[in-house]
């Protein structure tokens, strides 16, 4: 019982990170781990800056 | 090394994996065909409910309805055009093959292109398609009566809504994530592509034009509202420094003490409004207007990190948990309702709260929730450069749409709930109700609906209960859905003593949608104008140019505050001239971008299949086309933008210094002045899309008569990854997808590491 609300609670709470993008820098990681690149990934807090400052010249469309 | 975690989807291949990236479209084939007992159990079990919830909703007719039908009605209509209607879509028309890399495999960059979970992408898809839009139309149609509103939302939704949006992504994903401008461009040539353009971006101002306008009405006089939603701009700030200076990618735990800091500014505005302070907070509509202006301006020149990623935060989280919370406290307390299937408005084209006959003026009222043009902006942008497998373009595209108009059905069920007198106290224009609570309960009184008999009493006793000074003529729809929700809520939680607590909970997440949807609007309208007008000038093409970015932005500020301000400011009531309008434009959007698929599809050369979107492309021509054609000949001063311009101006003429509701000179000039912008917006809107159908018409005859031509489509790219198609996967879908697991590792879903 125990084990499966935690496992319930673990589900959703990926779910909602990764809707609301809180987990953008997770991925980057694996992405740049997948792409095999030479140099080190960004750290943490370079990796938002660039994220922010990417949004600033691609904005996204919200809806009505 | 392959280990993918977080949202990430599916899994990728190691250098040396021989796994397929697709189960065989025949064995998917024979899994869909096969009927099990069990299957076909379950299936008839969901045809009879449903059927059962038309019968209920449509044909019986007592003196209430529950509310529990129009779920079990709606829930089962969207099952059985999911499993079969968009299954022969795919299946006939879009094909998708899971062989082919989407862009953002073949693309990935870890950032706007990343394959993403089918789940979280379908989560992130609505909460990019879904705002204020579908929790505000279906509240005014609620006029006409509860059937054709329910009608056109489901209906509308499985045949045209949901199918554009599944065409446009899966086009737009075919095409490296291309918007809807640049297909359009493509497939339409240079006339046709330009219009397409030039109508996308007069339609964004009138659609942020008019959404501002429905927070303005909500928050009028009222301090409570205008406290706690001017503090989700203190928040939002706060938020924006915490993830930039204090905790870096903590978006998580910032977003829960924003959604926190939210609640307590919501009951924090309880106080202000029975304090000293009330008097500094309440402020006038066009004072408000002013400042949703100033708003915008700041909001689309201020860096994003600080006010406008926070807020999408605040505004993603929010939206995931009020529509959770709206579906399960419809479901727990099941509402009896009283409004009838069919008002008086319903055969009539002098209704209050949007003027003209149910045809076609019901289907531009309803636009988010059965049929939305926006949709194809997102469609044919975030979206398409996120997925992960072209089969999941169904689920996301398809069933995304549906979830919404799922919401528009919820918003319908709580107006609705609410008495009619009170309906149409708030929802006619001061011109009619004269804004006092004795002058709209005789007023309402006297509109001779069955069942109604308003006292100011109650009028008074509603807006107490709520915390507000007055309900009478608060238009736009989100006070009444407000009403509706604080009402259902109230039984499900809390009770009386949070009515008002509920009341201004919805206003501020209507609020905080529309105001996400207005600052994220303006900066990608400016985008498309600078883009557009690089065409002539290319320094402007150059987003980083401070200049070109301030005459962007100062234009289409420009644009949609003139439209605010003038809706602020009608003395005929701003949203009961200015919702046709934005539904129309809404409504053109998805002729246009359902008229580029049909030139899309038209290149195979063949006519077979043509008609899954000749149906939503025809029906929508023919609804904003009739539409609009009202809005400009209509002799009807009502409904015809030119007619009141015309009776207003002879009035003028004739010496008259008062008419109808314009009660002094400035008024009427300002009537002459509004109904002369409205009437030529509806010219440019309808000749723009005439342009634009005409251009689809002949690229798609052009193609079917020369046999087909040649696609635009990218070069196939073959996959290296898996992941299921839809949300539950079938067996073989399961056993590849463990297959994959077990040669790549399990995906880690603890995140946050």
């Amino acid at each position: 019982m125990v084990a499966a609300l935690g496992q319930g609670y673990r589900a959703v709470r990926w779910w909602f990170r990764g809707v609301l993008g809180a987990d953008a820098y997770d991925r980057y990681l694996a992405h740049h781990a997948r792409a095999g690149h030479d140099e080190p990934p960004m750290s943490e807090r370079a990796f938002w800056r660039a994220r922010t400052d990417h949004q600033e010249r691609h904005p996204q469309g919200r809806c009505c | 090394m392959t280990t993918t975690s977080g949202g990430a989807g599916g899994v990728a291949a190691p250098p040396d994996q021989e796994l397929p990236p697709a189960v065989d479209d025949e064995v998917l084939e024979h899994e869909r065909r096969r009927w099990t007992p069990a299957r076909i159990a379950v299936w008839a079990a969901i045809a009879l409910l449903g059927g059962l919830g038309w019968v209920m909703v449509a044909l019986i007719r007592g003196e209430t309805v529950n509310a529990i039908w129009f779920v079990f009605a709606a829930v089962a209509t969207y099952l059985i055009a999911y499993r079969f209607y968009s299954t022969y879509i795919e299946r006939k028309l879009l094909r998708p093959d899971d062989r082919r890399a989407t862009p953002a495999e073949h693309s990935e960059n870890g950032q706007d292109y990343l394959p993403t979970d089918r789940r979280v992408l379908y989560g992130h898809h609505f909460a990019a398609i879904a705002g204020a839009g579908p929790l505000v139309g279906p509240v005014l149609a609620a006029q006409m009566g509860y059937l054709p509103g329910t009608i056109w939302i489901i209906v509308g939704v499985v045949l045209a809504g949901a199918v554009q949006d599944y065409l446009v992504l899966f086009f737009s994903m075919r095409r490296g994530g291309r918007s809807l401008g640049q297909m359009a461009r493509d497939e339409l040539g240079v006339v046709g592509g330009a219009a397409a353009v030039i109508a996308t971006l007069a339609i964004m101002i009138i659609l942020i034009a008019v959404l501002a306008l429905v927070v303005v009405q909500a928050l009028g006089e009222s301090p409570w509202g205008v406290f706690s939603v001017a503090m989700t701009i203190p928040i939002a700030l706060f938020m924006g420094f915490y993830l930039r200076y204090l905790r870096p990618g903590k978006v998580g735990e910032v977003s829960v003490i924003g959604v926190a800091l939210l609640l307590l500014a919501i009951i924090a505005g309880g106080w202000i409004s029975e304090s000293g302070l009330a008097e500094a907070f309440t402020l006038s509509r066009t004072t408000l207007a002013w400042c949703v202006v100033i708003y915008g301006v700041v909001a689309a020149v201020l860096p994003v990190w600080m006010l406008l990623a926070p807020r999408d935060y605040l505004s993603t989280f929010m939206k995931i948990g009020t529509i959770v919370l709206l579906a399960v406290a419809v479901v727990v307390v099941r509402p009896d309702i009283a409004t009838p299937a069919f008002s008086e408005f319903a055969t009539r084209s002098d209704g209050p709260v949007v003027p003209g006959p149910l045809f076609p003026f019901l289907f531009v009222t309803i636009a988010c929730g059965a049929l939305s043009g926006f949709h194809a902006l997102i469609s044919s942008g975030t979206t398409p450069k996120l997925i992960e497998k072209e089969r999941q373009t169904r689920f996301i595209g398809y069933g995304g749409m549906l979830m919404e108009s799922f919401v528009a059905i919820m918003a319908l069920v709580a107006a609705i709930s609410i008495d009619r007198g009170i309906y149409f106290a708030m929802n006619a224009p001061t011109a009619l109700t004269g804004g006092t609570v004795e002058t709209a309960a005789v007023w309402v009184n006297s509109l001779g609906l069955a069942g109604v008999d308003i006292t100011p009493q109650e009028l008074a006793g509603t807006a107490a209960m709520v915390g507000e000074q007055s309900i009478v003529s608060r238009t736009g729809g989100a006070p009444t859905l407000a009403l509706g929700l604080s009402q259902i809520l109230s039984q499900f939680l809390g009770g009386a003593a949070l009515a008002s607590f509920w009341y201004h909970f919805a206003i501020m997440f209507e609020a905080l949608f529309i105001l996400t949807a207005v600052d994220a609007g303006t900066r990608v309208a400016r985008f498309m104008l600078q883009d557009a007008v690089g065409t002539f000038v290319p320094r402007f093409r150059d987003t980083s140019w401070r200049t070109g970015a301030w005459i962007g932005t100062i234009v289409m500020v420009g644009g949609w505050g003139g439209i605010l301000i003038m809706g602020v400011t009608d003395p005929l009531g701003g949203i009961n001239t200015l919702f046709p309008l934005f539904g129309i434009a809404n409504q053109l959007l998805a002729a246009i971008a359902l008229a580029v698929c049909l030139a899309i599809i038209a290149r195979r050369g063949t006519v077979q299949y043509l008609w899954i979107v000749l149906v939503p492309l025809v029906t929508v021509a023919v609804i904003t086309v009739t539409a609009s054609l009202y809005k400009i000949f209509s002799p009807v001063p009502g409904v015809g933008y030119w007619a009141q311009h015309f009776a207003y101006r002879d009035a003028i003429a004739a010496g008259r210094t008062s008419m109808g509701a314009a009660r002094n000179p400035a008024q009427m000039e300002a009537v002459v002045r509004n109904t002369f912008i409205q009437g030529t917006l509806s010219i440019i809107f309808l000749v723009l899309t005439l342009i634009v159908l005409t251009a689809a018409t002949v690229a798609a005859v052009r193609s079917v008569r020369s046999g087909g031509s040649p696609g635009k489509e990218d070069e196939p790219v073959p996959s290296r990854r898996y992941g299921p198609s839809g949300l539950i996967p079938t067996p073989a879908e399961k056993e590849l997808e463990k297959q994959w697991l077990a040669s790549a590792g399990a995906p880690s879903r603890g995140g946050g590491h």
